[in-house]
């Protein structure tokens, strides 16, 4: 359904997007990733036809953003990171120019019931007489999508679409967005990641205008296990079980996490791709300590996400690995 | 077209949303009302003394209308940078330029509909003058084929000014910014044949050619010359032409 080919897009010598490669299915929800001044929204709008690539190619819906634009433009709707509403318009006016537009040939009661169609679906419905410029922030974004679906689109681009509202505008957004993910190939953008582990089907996350990781949230959360670690809590009455834990084949350090009278927390991180979660129980159990707690500090997407687009080159993990728990 | 009609009347809109358009238009009413009443004023003052035997003809067609055409087109020189300058500006302000510029219209549609939504405005404008032209025609016997003219230069004129607006709007976010460059480069327009008399032989040609108003006189005279309707629809074109450069190469530089 959309399909980029190493974009590139250079501003004078700064460049914003590059080489980027990636592909969505039809009917796929992807998630765009990254830290402000990544290029997301830059991509998103070579994408809609807002600018041209300085390289690449871009195809959308089956056609080129480049050589067929009318015929792409006419299969995308977007929503930018501010929705374009005009302040002096009511929503109602807002959209019926938007329709104006955006369809060709169609019959202008055919026009009106659009209109309505994609008010009900945005739930701005209630609004449609107050103006643009008067209305809060959730229900500008919520006329943005409206906007953006009013057409029917094949390929939705929408940027930061739950910027700035609040949390049950959120929940709604995310829902809205998964209803119309079916009938829609979607891609959204975003700096919010459980919103992409929530709502999206594969994530790309990119940095610095570079693909780092294209995956299924999922996926990507186990695949960045990389080095994994365990933390063991070991009641040794006061004995150091460093040394016992070390012994352990496969593992390739130990750190205390946890210190007090009673059980010792240990950080123990294991070679990669080697499981030794059973050898560390028996080693534990052979000496008669008492094995209080097990697990994998899963890395969540947050520490996944920082891992990748800061420089270092070990992801350093925080030592009370939080987020999602029980490997 | 449908879309070049679309864009031109939320043009339209915008500007009675907004106070602009009352305020223009009734400004401007207002200042055409008194240079109305000075014209007619000195009018009868005068033909009062040509009435008087061997005196020849009074003509109030060459002494007070053309005279009062003339003003207006001073005033749209004043009043037209206003109209033009939030069109491309404020657009890219608000960020609604995005909507326009990811819906399958063309530029050059948008550039059309601005354009088109802009020349209404002013043609509103020019159309409060026909009430005071009708109330000529009541009380006295204007020939009408000048004043008809006189309104088709003014339109071409002015519709030129608005080109000029359109392309300075699309180079700036900044509408105060947008608004006194084209007032400043009308007004250089305006005046650049002031200086054809100390010019050289070559220089002459150049600001003659250069300046807008000289050619709007020949309309108040009633003289239809193919050569100025033409020299202002090239620059209308030119103005357009250039403004959907501009559009594009900002899409370019982004």
């Amino acid at each position: 359904m959309i399909e980029v080919q190493h974009l590139t897009k250079r501003y004078g010598r700064v460049t914003a997007v590059d080489d980027l490669t990636f592909k969505v299915e039809r009917g796929e929800i992807l998630g765009f990733l990254g830290p402000n001044g990544a290029g997301k929204t830059t991509t998103m709008r070579i994408l809609t036809g807002y600018m041209p690539a300085t390289e690449g190619k871009a195809v959308v819906a089956g056609f080129d953003v480049f050589e067929q634009p009318m015929e792409a433009k006419r299969r995308t709707g977007y929503l930018p990171e501010t929705p374009p509403l005009y302040p002096e318009m009511t929503v109602k006016e807002y959209l019926q120019f938007v329709s104006r537009i955006k369809l060709k040939g169609v019959s202008s009661s055919e026009r009106r019931s659009r209109v309505d169609d994609s008010m009900r679906k945005a739930r701005v419905d209630d609004m449609a007489n107050r103006h643009c410029g008067k209305l809060s922030k959730g229900y500008r974004q919520r006329v943005g999508l409206a906007q953006a679906i009013l057409h029917n689109p094949e390929v939705l681009i929408l940027d930061e679409p739950t910027a700035g509202l609040d949390p049950k505008q959120i929940i709604e957004t995310r829902q809205l967005i998964r209803e119309l993910a079916g009938t829609h190939t979607i891609i959204l953008s975003t700096h919010i990641l459980p919103e992409v582990s929530q709502t999206c089907e594969r994530v790309v996350i990119i940095n610095k205008g570079r693909v780092v990781a294209i995956d299924t949230p999922n996926n990507l959360t186990a695949r960045l296990r990389g080095s994994e670690t365990l933390y063991v809590e070991i009641d040794a009455q006061g004995h150091d079980v460093s040394s016992v834990l070390q012994a352990v084949p496969g593992v390739t350090g130990v750190s205390v996490t946890t210190k007090g009278d009673g059980p010792v927390g240990y950080e123990v991180s294991s070679e990669r791709g080697r499981d030794v979660r059973r050898d560390l129980a028996r080693a534990v159990v052979a000496q008669n300590y008492g094995l209080l707690e097990l697990r994998a500090s899963r890395m969540s997407l947050e520490e996944i996400f920082l891992s990748l687009t800061t420089e270092e080159k070990e992801p350093e993990q925080p030592a009370a690995a939080g987020g999602e728990q029980h490997g | 077209m449908g879309n070049i009609l679309a864009i031109a009347q939320k043009e339209v809109k915008s500007y009675f949303a907004s106070p602009i358009a009352y305020v223009i238009i009734g400004f401007f009413a207002l200042v055409f009302g008194w240079f109305y009443f000075v014209a007619l004023d000195y009018f009868m003052r005068t033909s009062m003394q040509m009435g008087m035997p061997g005196q020849g003809q009074v003509n109030v067609n060459t002494m007070a209308i053309r005279p009062l055409l003339q003003n207006v087109s001073v005033v749209a020189l004043f009043v037209l940078p206003l109209i033009t300058m939030r069109t491309y500006s404020e657009e890219k302000r608000s960020g609604t330029i995005e909507l326009l510029l990811t819906s399958p219209v063309t530029d050059f549609q948008i550039i059309m509909g601005k354009f088109l939504g802009a020349v209404a405005l002013y043609v509103m404008m020019l159309a409060v003058t026909t009430i005071h032209m009708g109330i000529l025609f009541i009380y006295g016997n204007p020939e009408w084929k000048p004043i008809v003219t006189g309104y088709l230069g003014l339109l071409l004129m002015g519709a030129s000014f608005i080109s000029i607006g359109l392309l300075i709007s699309s180079l700036t976010k900044n509408q105060i910014v947008a608004g006194m460059v084209t007032f400043a480069v009308l007004l250089l327009l305006w005046t650049v044949g002031w200086m054809q008399e100390s010019a050289g032989p070559m220089g002459q040609k150049v600001l003659q050619a250069l300046s807008l108003t000289d050619r709007f006189d020949d309309f108040t005279k009633g003289v239809i010359d193919l050569k100025h309707v033409v020299y202002y629809l090239s620059f209308i074109s030119f103005g357009l032409f250039l403004t959907a450069k501009s559009v594009d190469s900002e899409r370019w530089r982004g």
